[in-house]
């Protein structure tokens, strides 16, 4: 018997390149970085070429109109300035909220999954006792004792209210990626924590962690909107909830000035749907078999339909005997239709 | 009648002399499985087989060889990206006509699962229902193929299934979470016996387990097949422990049945060098000798096949 | 073979359990007497929610103590505004506020518990002299009723969509998945409004706020046409909760369906011959929607979330609406009452789903 170069058997790769953890391109992803994009741009470059925003010179309640594209508001204020300018309020606000909620959720997820024992046991109580407490409640009272309010405040009380979603997340996975092997050889040979933590533990949570993170914006700016719209925002500045506000006290929805309310609500959704794309992508890295079951289904689909598949081709004969059957198509063999996309019928 | 393929697996006298006398119960002819992958992968490649009343047959290979999907395949359970290329699977029931497996849809075949051929699973682990209780897993096969049955007895069948496998009759109402491995493994057992199946087909039904267990469902499966002479494709890489309990077996390997003969002959006069290193790779399943069968990855022996 | 298709592995490990080398044939945890396991788990539920309830009374407590600013100041100028304070009042709003001179800061903390304890949260200077117990009472019903049943409703057609998504893998149900995900971004208030926008104030098939007909029932009573009345209003605030939240229930149950197509256990199902409905809810379902339903707590906070503001939009008169009202006012015995109050009912409906999960799941019962 020859011998073939005889490797030990390679352990799973671990700290693998950044781009074996990069999604696929794809129709969602593509769509959601398009949009987060578009948006990104608005709010850093739309500032610059809209008019005033704090500019009461125009006419009141003016649809919308070439020189006022998307109108003014009762105080004469032009709205498509006033949502460019809300677009850097809101990121900023949101992005904020996210940095610190996802920085909480490391140490309270991360550090305490890692470490177990009594401050695990400590930080999840803490952990556990901000995800039970409602959160916008909470945000009311701390918010409402708080006369000044800037936009970091309000970033730093969204995030406080917010790490503890994230953490729950992150500590199970920190938890069972403590018993993996790798780790434990880097334990037995003598590693400081912080450094395993950093190395070995970290990286393989990227995916999850980008997830969370993208989520935790979608909330803080969520979170935010309806801050402002309920007078408890960044006092002084412009954000898409603060226009909200302001549309409903100015009597938007009365008098049907929808150029008013229609596009700062919008924004946040298509911001909010730009990220939950992205994180649909990244969830089918997580979680494969998101991604593969309908790729395997699709493709034994298309097999059928190449006549490849010999239970597709014997419909034929069986499709004049069932009548629910329609002519000529190899896929319905007068099964369940609900049985196609698993055990072969 | 003996089963041959085109490309023949490699076979001798004794085997052809072996099965003059017996009766088929499961034909499988030019079997071809393909996962629709890109590149499509061909899992299985023109598979000819028959299994005989009451026989054991042992499928031996090394991990991702083809058996696993080759008996999904004569089980109609391939899931996608896997999907039928060619082949017919005839089932030659002892109380009834022929049945053609392949052609079965809708009612018709969930009445053949289970009743027929019924199948044991790999890894037991996860195989049972974590929410509902063994009593109500081993009765909805009753209440689905046996609609007659009252519910006590169900009950009462139920109860015996389990005491035929070694198992406490005081367990129906337990979960699968507070059953041991070895418990569960039996208690799928049981369950593929329930409705008194001809055909049996087990997937490595003893490999997650340890020795000493092993040893003990493999006697419990010797026993019911005296008992009720169901046939049984075993499907294992354990090629030593099919020397023991298999009447034949055939050798798989990149798809293909490499060879196809008695036990005897298999162990005293393997012709295929395939199946002569899947015999030298006991008894260490550690360690170099038996590695491969484990990383499933021969790089030696050539193909060697009649063609 | 090249390549190796995706077929099962020899050896099966899955997320949960290792396969045990040196297996006995008996069992772990033998539990034919599983009451004492039971009676553990609930009790640590038990705990936890008192813990945190205790957490809540002491954040009311301490928030304004620590927040810069002044609230006692500027509350009490707001009601000198209005007319004279009596000496009671005001003591009590010092105690509220931090601003009691005479007592150290825990025999504040101890009388605050007191009379938390007692039921007195206090006397509510928006509606004075009413108490904070009395105006939360009159509003809690309304807001039980409208989003505990459109919360319900929205989960059970959450969680019935996204499992028929998941079922049918890769057909056109899968194209809802992407509207659900922007009907999902949308702020619940933003979708009220251009629901009030669209349906009550350009078509006029639904009124604009309220929950009943102020104008023609003096307060709640018992008669056909008074509910009646309450439903009509009810409609668009329901609506509002069900499109915002359904689909956060249904994305979940949806993936949770595929993960669980793909166990073992479903494959065993049908290679015993089921039939494809019990296959479906006994051995997919039931299993898929257990992370659902553990999931339900933390959707809780943003179901309170959403049905606050909402109320506002709405002018619904819940607690929703009380608290956002308290804020404007500087009530501050009021808000914080209501924080409570919510806070309770979060707590409450937890352990009810508590209850509930560990009905469904047999293993969260013996296991920690």
């Amino acid at each position: 018997m020859t011998d073939t170069d005889t490797t030990t058997p390679t352990t799973p790769v671990t700290r693998s390149g950044v781009r074996q953890m990069m999604p696929s391109m794809s129709g969602k992803l593509l769509a959601g970085l398009i949009l987060i994009g578009a948006i990104v741009l608005f709010a850093i470059v739309g500032p610059w070429v809209t008019q005033d925003p704090r500019s009461s010179d125009n006419d009141a309640l003016l649809p919308p109109q070439p020189g006022h594209w998307l109108g003014t508001t009762s105080l004469g204020y032009d709205v498509l300035a006033q949502l460019a300018e809300g677009a850097r309020g809101s990121l900023i606000v949101g992005v904020s909220a996210g940095v610190v909620a996802i920085l909480l959720a490391l140490l309270f997820g991360v550090v305490a999954g890692y470490l177990r024992g009594w401050t695990d046991e400590f930080l999840s109580l803490v952990t556990g006792i901000m995800l039970v407490i409602p959160g916008l409640p909470l945000m009311i009272v701390v918010a409402s004792y708080l006369q000044v309010r800037s936009l970091w405040v309000v970033a730093l009380i969204l995030g406080v209210t917010a790490f503890a979603g994230p953490a729950v997340v992150l500590r199970s996975q920190a938890r069972s990626l403590r018993v993996r092997d790798y780790v434990s050889a880097a334990r037995v040979a003598g590693e400081k924590t912080p450094r395993i933590i950093g190395v070995e533990v970290l990286p393989n949570l990227l995916p999850l962690l980008a997830s969370q993170f993208l989520f935790a914006i979608v909330l803080a700016i969520l979170g935010e909107a309806g801050l402002s719209y309920l007078g408890l925002g960044p006092n002084g500045s412009i954000t898409w909830g603060t226009m909200l506000n302001e549309a409903q006290g100015g009597g938007a929805l009365t008098r049907g000035a929808w150029w008013w309310f229609v596009p700062p609500g919008l924004m946040i959704a298509l911001f909010g749907t730009g990220l939950s794309l992205v994180n649909f992508a990244i969830d089918e890295i997580v979680n494969p078999k998101l991604r593969l079951a309908p790729a395997a289904a699709k493709s034994v689909r298309e097999a059928r339909k190449a006549g490849k598949d010999k239970l597709g081709r014997r419909a034929t004969p069986t499709a004049t005997a069932d009548p629910s059957a329609p002519a000529g198509r190899p896929e319905s063999d007068g099964a369940a239709p609900d049985q196609k996309e698993r055990v072969d019928v | 009648m003996t089963a041959t393929t085109t490309t023949g697996p490699l076979s001798s006298p004794t085997h052809a002399a072996h099965v003059a006398h017996l009766e088929p119960v499961l034909t499988a002819r030019h079997v071809s499985i393909e996962y629709e992958v890109d590149p499509p992968v061909r899992a299985v490649d023109d598979v000819s087989l028959t299994l005989h009343r009451g026989e054991i047959l042992g499928l031996a290979g090394e991990s991702g060889c083809g058996k696993t999907t080759l008996a999904y395949g004569l089980n109609r359970l391939l899931k996608p990206p896997a999907i039928l290329r060619s082949g017919e699977v005839t089932f030659h029931d002892a109380n009834g006509p022929d049945i053609d497996v392949v052609s079965l849809t809708g009612d018709a075949l969930r009445a053949f699962r289970w009743d027929k051929v019924s199948m044991v699973f790999q890894g037991a682990m996860n195989s049972l229902n974590p929410v509902i209780s063994v009593r109500k897993q081993l009765g909805d096969v009753l209440t689905t193929h046996r609609p007659q049955m009252g519910r006590k007895e169900r009950d009462a069948r139920s109860a015996e299934l389990l005491e035929l496998v070694g198992v406490d009759p005081g367990r129906l109402d337990s979960f699968a979470h507070e059953l041991s491995g070895g418990m569960r493994q039996r208690v799928m057992i049981a369950m593929a016996m329930a409705l008194n199946p001809q055909v049996m087909i087990m997937d490595e039904p003893t490999t997650a387990l340890d020795v000493v267990v092993q040893r003990g469902i493999l006697r419990e499966i010797m026993r019911l097949r005296e008992r009720f002479n169901f046939a049984v494709v075993f499907i294992t890489h354990d090629l030593p422990l099919l020397l023991e309990i298999s009447d034949r077996i055939a050798v798989m390997r990149a798809g293909r049945i490499v060879e196809l003969d008695t036990s005897e002959s298999v162990y005293a006069r393997a012709q295929h060098p395939y199946t002569r290193q899947l015999l030298n790779s006991f008894p260490s399943l550690t360690g170099d000798r038996g590695s491969f069968v484990r990383t499933g990855v021969s790089q030696d022996a050539p193909e060697q096949e009649a063609s | 073979m090249t390549g190796g298709p995706p077929g099962p592995p020899v050896t099966r490990t899955t997320s949960t359990t290792t396969p045990r080398r040196h297996d006995e044939e008996e069992p772990h945890a033998r539990d034919t007497e599983g009451r004492p396991e039971t009676m553990k788990f609930y009790a640590r539920r038990i705990a936890f929610y008192a813990v945190t309830l205790w957490a809540a009374i002491s954040l009311n407590f301490f928030i304004p103590r620590l927040l810069p600013g002044d609230p006692f100041s500027i509350l009490m100028a707001k009601l000198q505004r209005a007319g004279g304070i009596p000496a009671g009042t005001e003591n009590s709003i010092r105690l509220l506020l931090g601003a009691a001179e005479d007592q150290t800061l825990w025999e504040q903390y101890l009388t605050y518990w007191k009379n938390v304890l007692t039921g007195n949260l206090g006397v509510s200077v928006t509606n004075f002299p009413t108490p904070v117990t009395e105006l939360i009472g009159d509003a809690l019903p309304w807001t039980l009723g409208l989003v505990g049943t459109a919360t319900i409703i929205s989960f059970v057609l959450g969680i019935g969509l996204g499992a028929l998504a998941g079922w049918k893998r890769g057909t056109w149900v899968d194209s809802l998945v992407p509207s659900t995900t922007m009907l999902q971004s949308l702020p619940y208030f933003w979708v009220a409004l251009v629901l009030i926008f669209v349906f009550a104030v350009s078509l006029q098939w639904f009124p604009i706020i309220g929950a009943y007909d102020v104008f023609h029932f003096n307060g709640p009573e018992w008669s056909w046409a008074f509910v009646g009345s309450v439903l009509y209003h009810a409609f668009l605030p329901a609506v509002t909760i069900v499109i915002s939240s359904v689909g956060g229930w249904l994305l979940g149950m949806r993936n949770m369906m595929v993960s669980t197509l793909s166990e073992d256990y479903v494959t065993t199902a049908e290679a015993k011959g089921l039939r494809p409905r019990r296959v479906f809810t006994t051995y997919a379902m039931r299993n898929a929607a257990l992370p659902s339903l553990a999931g339900f707590g933390v959707s809780l906070g943003f179901v309170v979330a959403g049905s606050l503001v909402m109320e506002q939009v709405f002018t619904y008169p819940g607690v929703g609406k009380l608290m956002i009202t308290a804020v404007r006012n500087n009530d501050y015995a009021l808000m914080q009452g209501v924080f409570l109050v919510i806070t309770l009912a979060v707590l409450a409906a937890l352990f009810l789903m508590d209850l509930i999960y560990g009905f469904l799941d047999p293993r969260t019962r013996h296991h920690d």
